[in-house]
Order: structure tokens, then sequence, then C-alpha cells
């Protein structure tokens, strides 16, 4: 009998974590973004060059990223010029796919939906979940509003500023707290996603909007014209791909079941020694 | 012990599942390409709830940016046809569109046919506005011409037009069936918004055959598609059925939206 007590206290308190409105946004936008990044990627491989300003350059130089495929004596060559150093991306960028039949897309197609040229198809993809992601971000910040999730989880505090030197030598050393919210690089990451990324990501891909130009012409001025929205959104989505593969890495070092069972029942297995409240189970 | 395999049976397994997913990513989906699938359909109504959000959002008489004339850097870049191949084109390429009519036909009260030089001398706009093309690419130049709206009014546009229809010279594509001809068309807000506009000069200059000689339309606050060149004929209608595949444009109808305004 003590013995079984025992255990419950080394395993800390079962806690009801994720409410019902953080777990079906958080795998409709993993649906969402899954689509959007593929999509988005089918779309750059229709002029697959990044520029600085309102317009590309075609005649003079505001290019910061090209991708193209280039005939040299050797054959055929993947070529990637970042501002202004170019590497060969042979295999991977500009180039791809078997020897005999290579297909000379900058990005591969087995990172685009849909796998070959297709951009009018890319298109309605990206939009139709564009639209899902809005919506989705709407109800999250509603609902998270209201409930508290983003005043007691999200909102990033003096205290864990302070508090992010600890943390990170806790994450280096692999010593995670599993406590009732979340710790202070947490709270950075997820600020900068919901609050950072998000509204970015959604303003640049209207600044690419010819008709939003004319209803917000404010958007061209705060993004610097719209080969520099387009230029930012790409950005953007590089630095959600970033937060995506620590957020996975995350997953499997802090104890992957446990992550899993909060985002899909909602309850959480805290440290050994996290204060109980009611409503805990043990 | 047991959670230990557990949690690595389970690693491993949450690796091949995510990395077939991400490998075969990406031809699993290669079905939404179909224009005809329910998946695909279900889709495209995101499309109409664009043009509907946008036409709520955006006034109809809202103008797309204008730059200043430092702004333009280069030449209008051309794609898409560049140099008609039909035997009406050619002919009035050669005679340099002295016969040129643009006819305004369909559901009008008064049919009208205008010549180059009748548009040239109605009151011109010059404006200079950012080109994007579909693809992802800007360029800004300066456009020159009469605006559509008054035109429209000339030829009195009945109450049951819903949309212009605009045709074109040139064959963009070449089948073993004949010559498909660009067409595209807007709504009346676009036909009538006052940046719309039938120019003839580019960047001062006589509009050139690579740009859509003689007469390209300009609907500023649209995507390059929606910018059609060689164009002869508006047809006003209802409906959009019985034009090609029926869905509005020769771009459209090989999957793109319609309002081209994203």
């Amino acid at each position: 009998m003590s013995e079984a007590a025992d255990t419950v206290a080394s395993k800390g308190p079962l806690i009801y974590r994720q409410s019902i409105w953080t777990r079906v946004t958080h795998w409709i936008w993993a649906i969402c973004l899954f689509f959007l990044l593929l999509t988005g990627l089918q779309i750059f491989n229709a002029h697959p060059a990044l520029y600085i300003g309102q317009q590309s350059g075609f005649e003079f130089e505001n290019a910061i990223l090209e991708i193209g495929a280039f005939n040299t004596p050797n054959g055929p060559v993947g070529r990637t010029t970042v501002f202004g150093q170019t590497f060969d991306t042979t295999g991977v960028l500009g180039m791809s796919g078997p020897a005999e039949r290579p297909v000379f897309t900058a990005f591969p197609g087995a990172v685009t939906i849909p796998s070959f040229r297709d951009l009018g198809t890319g298109r309605v993809i990206h939009f139709f979940f564009g639209w899902i992601f809005v919506a989705t971000m709407l109800v999250w910040f509603v609902a998270s509003f209201i409930n508290g999730h983003i005043r007691r989880d999200i909102v990033v505090r003096p205290t864990d500023i302070k508090g992010v030197p600890g943390d990170v030598v806790d994450h280096a050393t692999f010593r995670f707290k599993h406590g009732r919210t979340y710790g202070p690089l947490q709270r950075i990451a997820y600020f900068t996603v919901f609050f950072i990324l998000f509204p970015l990501i959604i303003l640049t891909g209207l600044t690419m909007s010819p008709g939003m130009n004319a209803a917000w012409p404010w958007l061209l001025d705060l993004f610097g014209g719209r080969q520099t929205a387009r230029t930012i959104h790409f950005i953007v989505m590089l630095s959600l791909v970033a937060f995506f593969i620590i957020h996975i890495l995350m997953v499997v070092a802090a104890g992957p079941l446990n992550e899993l069972r909060s985002m899909i029942t909602g309850w959480y297995r805290a440290s050994p020694g996290t204060p109980t409240v009611e409503g805990d189970k043990p | 012990m047991s959670g230990l395999i557990t949690r690595r049976n389970f690693l491993r397994s949450s690796v091949l599942a995510g990395s077939s997913l991400v490998l075969a990513g990406c031809n699993q989906f290669d079905f939404l390409a179909d224009k005809t699938g329910p998946g695909r359909q279900i889709m495209e109504r995101a499309n109409v709830l664009t043009y509907q959000a946008q036409r709520a959002l955006i006034g109809d008489q809202a103008l797309a940016r204008e730059y200043s004339a430092s702004e333009i850097r280069q030449g209008q870049r051309p794609n898409g046809s560049t140099d008609p191949s039909t035997p009406e084109y050619l002919f009035l390429k050669a005679e340099n569109f002295a016969s040129y009519t643009l006819k305004v036909t369909g559901l009008v009260d008064r049919p009208q046919s205008f010549t180059l030089d009748q548009l040239r001398n109605m009151p011109a706009r010059s404006q200079i506005t950012r080109h994007d093309c579909v693809e992802g690419w800007s360029c800004i130049a300066k456009w020159t011409g009469t605006q559509l709206g008054p035109i429209l009014d000339m030829a009195g546009v009945k109450p049951q037009a819903r949309y212009c229809v605009y045709h074109c010279f040139d064959n963009i594509q070449r089948t073993l069936t004949g010559d498909i001809l660009y067409y595209t068309s807007s709504d009346l807000i676009d036909a009538y918004h006052p940046q719309t506009i039938l120019s003839y000069g580019l960047n001062d200059q006589v509009l050139p055959v690579s740009n859509g000689a003689p007469i390209r339309l300009r609907i500023e606050r649209a995507l390059g598609y929606k910018q059609p060149k060689y164009l002869h004929t508006i047809e006003l209608v209802d409906s959009l059925e019985g034009f090609g595949k029926g869905r509005g444009g020769y771009w459209e109808d090989t999957g793109y939206d319609w309002y081209g305004g994203i």
C-alpha cells in the first residue's frame, strides 16, 4: 500500500494541462502548415528567386536568392545563389531526381504538392489551407484569451527573461521540468510563433495580393514593397520549419508519449514534486 | 525496462512514419490536380470565399498603388504570348494595325466598334503601376490608355450582364485540333474600375507587340493573367459557360483561380 503511494509520488501528479481549444487548434494547424509548406514550395518553384523592394530586378540587381539549373560542359547542374555567393546544389536544389531523367525544379518534387510542376493546383490548396489557418488562429486567440492560456502560459514575463540562462542549462543537460505551465524557453518560443511569426506570415502573404494592396496600401509600406514581403514570407517559413524541427526534438527528448498524450487527451504527467491541486489525478 | 523498449519502438516507428509521410509527401496528394475531383472542388470554394471577401473589403473604387517615374527601372518583362502567329494578327501587324477595331458586343444596347485612332483620341489616362505575375515576380511600368468604363457606357450594358469576356488574337497554345486563343474575363466592378484602361502606350512608347499591341487591357488590382494582350473583342455576358472550358479564361481553364486578386 505504502509502496504504491510512493510510486505515485515519484511520478508526480497527472494534471489536465491542455484545453480542448489548445488541442484541436494544435492539430488543425499541424495539418494546415504541412500543406501550406509543401504548396508554398510549389508556388516558389514557379519563380525561384527572392528580391528586396517593390519589383523583381530583371535589368538590375536586387535578388538575394536565386535557385536554378544551368548547362555546363559536364552536363546540367543545380545552383543556388544566396547574397551573391553561388553554391552547387545539384541533387537537392535546382536539379534533382534520378540521373537518367533529372527534374529541373528549384525544390524537388518530394517536398512539393503536387509532386510535379502545377502552380494552379498549388495555389488552390495553399489558399484553402490559408483560410483554415487564419480561422483557426482567430479561434485560438479568442479561446486562449478567455481561458487564460495566453496569460498563464504564453506571455513572456520579466521573470521568464531572468530564467532563460537556467532553462538553457536545463535543456542542454536534458533536465526537463514538467510543470503546470511552460518554462521560459517554451514561453519565448510559443510567444514568437503566435505573436510574431504567425501574424507576419499572414500579413506578408496578404501583401502579395494585388487586391489587398488596393484595400490596405499600408501593407506595402510596412514591409517595404511586394517583393520584400515575399522574401519575408519565405524567411518566416524557414523560421517555422526551424521551430517545427526543435519542437519535435523537444517532444522526443521530453518524453514523447507524455507530450503526445497531453496534446491528445489533455492529461499530462508532471514532474515528481509538483504540488497537486484539485482536479489532478494520481 | 519495458517502458524504455516501448519508447524506443515508438521513436523508431514515428521516425519511419514521419519520413515516409515526407518522402511520399507529395505524390499522395497529386490527385488534387484533377480539376473534376471532389476534393479539388471543395478546395476551390476557398477561391470563391477569397473573391467575396476581397470584394466586401476592397472599395469598388479603391486604387492600386501608383508609383513615381523613378520606380520605372527596367522594361516591362514580356511573357506568355510575345509574338502571335495567327493569320489575322500577322495581317494587322504587317499594316501596323491600320484596320484594327476593338468591338464591344454581347449584352449591350448598341454594339460598338472603335479604331485605334478613335481610342487614342479619347480621354487618356497614364498610370505607373506594378504588374504582378502569378509566378511571383513584379515589374513596374507606365501604362497609357483610355478607361474601359466610358466605352462600356457608350455601348449601354444591359442589366442582366454580369461579366466582360475579353477575346484576344494570340494563339497561346497550339494543339493537334487547332490553336487555343487567349481569353479571360472579369466582373463589372473590375471593368468599371477607374484604373481599368485599354492601354496603347507603355513607358511613353507605342505598346510593342511583345507586350500586347495594339491594345492590352489593364486590370490593376489583379494578377498578370487578368491583363489580356492583343485584345480585339469585349463581350458582355451573364454567364461564363460556353467559353473555353467554362472557367472564365485560358489560364483559369488550366486550373488557376478566376478572380486573380491574390
